[in-house]
């Protein structure tokens, strides 16, 4: 029995060795000429197509390809990776396989992408949704976001506008305008999102209010479907969320409840609550990142895409369930949002404690102490998203409840 | 007619009937597993063809690339064989002795935590030699605490040692749930990040060049020092005695519950110890994912390794290389997590089921001897 395991393992080993040496030297990450034909791109996902969230990166990548003319093998995606050394591992093993440039999704890869950015400083790594780009000031390390918040406030104008229909056909008083909204964690991203999706509809309908459930959980089917059924329970008339799963509109779709979605459409499972969905389209910053890697330019700490880069985008609004005219008024509010005539945060659209703010100092730069250091309200309205791409706003606005905090 | 009534009286005799084996030659045995191997890969081969349209060969180059493709891949699988090892080695002790610790989850949880906890509130309070020996104290009582508490249920109250073990994992899940927010940065976020990512104060330090070797070097020593203590050691004469049969070793004079407490406390500790390499040594920071499933899959390493800690290292280095290998093939074809779970699933069936063979035999019914 010894003799046998000895001389697998012996095997097993002899073969290890043999294959590590042959595959040294495929890398050439970071070598000098980096053109369309040789680049390659490297993407990691926290999980893969089942989830709304990585889909979207994942579709997007395929956006981007098809736009810059490359071909399938240059670009190497990565799923399941999780939040741990895993993550880094992932990173350093596409850069050893030649990647030029490389994406990661999720806001918890930040630290390991970051160390993998120390090990390969000729390796460009752009991290969706992290903070500390613009302190680490590392050449190859940038992180990047968009302004999903005027998204959502237009997810939100849909809502109102349904809310008004309810109210319209007596099926509700003004009071019982209650949206519902499931939330992942008590975070600045999660706050700025259903912050804004509700200033949305209040611009709409004035006299709505949100009640928030958090599951503690960025993907958490079940979690998210209890949650959503409580806030329907509770009498919410309307429900929208910010976590990843198909728990919350599949919720909705049962109970009858209409949703507005998050990460794309959710029409085809959920026919007949779906409203509308908004959603990042990652697509504009792989190409500039990209590009600026062919360049050989360099790529900002932080980049935030708009709605006019075509990073923040609506789905079509499905006109089974939404009210008559929404797509008229999201359009109109698009333009408004665009041409800076309407701000999401306008200080004058939303009280803490029944007054309105003129100051905060909001806690951009990342440390463990959680202090604010940033002035953010400033011309009368709160400047989201300016002072690094990830979303700062942590405000707890009237007119939101939350049912618990942070999970 | 008459042909009916001549065969009415015999019995028919089934094609073939199972016995079980009363001993098997252990070249027959492992005879019988390599040829298990084979055909999973032949069929595993064949359900990829039949799925991607892809030659059955290039997806095993790709497998055994994904594992030991670059030097890298090779310390990977290596750092993940020796996590896989640790957890394994610590429920091994238990099994043995017919005590169903599906708790290893929530032991690597507790000495995780308790690493961590050491880490984030004396980080930079402690010389590094200092607040390592703390790190590894704290998630060796953290770990022995978690296994502990079912261990005395059931050697007092004969409570069901499976319920409480899982049950007590939620509670890990839970507090490290709890304290992962508490510690998050930035605030909210549900994240710790790296620990003192700066200071680097608690890192297991790295052996030359190389950041796992010394994980792997410490699992080596855990693992053969279960070995001997398993089999050459009185303790490990107790346990294998309380497995069998509490009453025989109740009559022989063993301290029945003195061996179920002092066994899951050594459990618990050796999980402990995972959780402390696992955050001190491979992640640097705390999740509810630290553990990530290695306490139900060492159930599978020990078991299909009969219980003997030499031959897990053969079992989990199986494990580790289906996973590495089954990511890697859907990372080339661009398929999610299902394909290589579909993969690794039939070769883990064809494995297990292989066993079957060697317990039992197969007779097929002899050709009938011809009448008179």
């Amino acid at each position: 029995m010894k003799h046998t395991v000895s001389r697998i393992t012996a095997l097993a080993l002899t073969g290890a060795v043999g294959m590590g040496m042959t595959a040294c030297g495929g890398g050439n990450g970071g070598s000098g000429n980096v053109t369309k034909d040789n680049i390659k791109i490297g993407l990691i996902c926290l999980h893969d197509d089942n989830s709304t969230y990585d889909a979207n990166f994942i579709k997007a990548m395929d956006e981007a390809k098809k736009n810059l003319g490359l071909k399938d093998n240059q670009i190497i995606i990565k799923t399941n990776v999780p939040e741990n050394s895993e993550c880094k591992e992932a990173a350093v093993d596409l850069a050893d396989q030649g990647c030029n440039i490389i994406f990661a999704d999720s806001f918890g890869h930040e630290s390991y992408i970051l160390e993998a950015a120390e090990q390969f400083p000729d390796v460009q790594f752009c991290h969706a949704t992290g903070t500390l780009a613009h302190t680490e000031k590392k050449e190859n390390f940038q992180d990047a976001f968009a302004s999903i918040y005027e998204g959502r406030y237009l997810a939100g104008i849909a809502a109102g506008l349904k809310l008004n229909e309810m109210i319209d056909d007596g099926k509700i008083t003004p009071d019982q305008a209650v949206m519902g909204y499931v939330g992942a964690f008590t975070y600045a991203e999660v706050i700025s999102g259903y912050t804004s999706f509700y200033l949305g509809a209040k611009s709409v309908c004035p006299s709505v209010t949100m009640q928030v459930q958090f599951t503690g959980s960025w993907y958490d089917e079940t979690a998210e479907k209890e949650a959503a059924t409580t806030l329907i329970n509770k009498g919410c008339v309307l429900i929208s969320q910010h976590a990843d799963s198909m728990g919350a509109p599949t919720a909705c779709e049962n109970a009858g409840v209409p949703n507005v979605s998050y990460n794309g459409s959710t029409k085809d499972a959920c026919p007949n609550t779906f409203i509308v969905s908004s959603r990042i389209n990652w697509a504009p910053y792989y190409e500039f990142a990209i590009n600026s890697v062919l360049d050989g330019k360099d790529i900002p700490y932080d980049w935030t895409g708009s709605l006019s880069t075509g990073s923040v985008l609506l789905t079509d609004v499905n006109e089974q369930a939404a009210a008559p005219g929404t797509q008229e008024a999201i359009n109109a509010a698009m333009e408004d949002l665009k041409s800076g005539k309407v701000h999401v945060f306008d200080t004058a659209c939303f009280t803490m404690g029944g007054d309105q703010l003129s100051t905060y100092i909001a806690d951009v730069d990342t440390d463990a102490e959680y202090k604010g250091d940033t002035e953010a309200i400033k011309d009368g309205f709160f400047h989201e998203s300016e002072y690094r791409s990830a979303p700062y706003f942590d405000l707890r606005i009237d007119g939101i409840t939350l049912l618990n905090d942070m999970y | 007619m008459a042909a009916e009534t001549k065969h009415k009286s015999t019995v028919k005799e089934p094609l073939f009937h199972i016995a079980k084996r009363d001993s098997i030659a252990w070249q027959k045995a492992w005879l019988i597993r390599i040829a298990a191997i084979l055909l999973a890969l032949v069929f595993s081969g064949l359900v990829s063809y039949l799925l991607t349209k892809e030659n059955p060969l290039s997806i095993y180059a790709t497998m055994f690339d994904g594992a030991f493709g670059t030097e890298r891949r090779v310390w990977n699988l290596m750092q993940s064989l020796a996590m896989l090892l640790c957890v394994s080695v610590a429920v091994t002790p238990a099994f043995k002795m017919r005590f169903w610790n599906i708790g290893a989850e929530g032991q690597v949880l507790a000495g995780g935590l308790a690493t961590a906890a050491c880490m984030i509130l004396c980080g930079n309070k402690l010389p590094s030699p200092v607040l390592l020996l703390v790190m590894l104290i704290a998630s060796v009582a953290a770990g022995a605490l978690w296994a502990f508490i079912p261990a005395f249920f059931r050697a007092h109250w004969q409570t069901n040692e499976t319920l409480f073990t899982l049950m007590m994992n939620y509670i890990a899940i839970q507090l490290v749930s709890f304290f992962v927010y508490k510690w998050s940065v930035p605030k909210g976020s549900g994240q710790v990040g790296i620990i003192n990512r700066a200071t680097r104060a608690g890192w297991l330090p790295v052996l030359g060049n190389y950041e796992y070797l010394l994980n792997i070097l410490i699992v080596l020593i855990v693992t053969f020092t279960m070995f001997v203590y398993l089999k050459y050691s009185k303790h490990g004469y107790e346990i294998t005695v309380v497995g069998e049969s509490e009453n025989t070793a109740r009559y022989i004079g063993i301290p029945v519950k003195k061996v179920i407490i002092r066994t899951m406390l050594i459990s618990g500790a050796v999980c402990g110890i995972a959780g402390f390499l696992l955050v001190s040594g491979t992640d640097h920071t705390i999740s509810r994912d630290t553990a990530g499933g290695r306490g139900f899959t060492a159930i599978m390493v020990s078991w299909l390794a009969k219980f003997n800690p030499m031959l897990m290292v053969l079992t989990s280095f199986l494990l580790v290389f289906l996973d590495k290998g089954a990511s890697q093939v859907s990372t080339r074809l661009g398929l999610n997590k299902s394909f290589s779970d579909i993969i690794t699933g039939i070769i883990i069936f064809f494995i297990i089921g292989c066993e079957f063979f060697i317990q039992y035999k197969v007779q097929f019914r002899e050709k009938e001897a011809k009448t008179s």
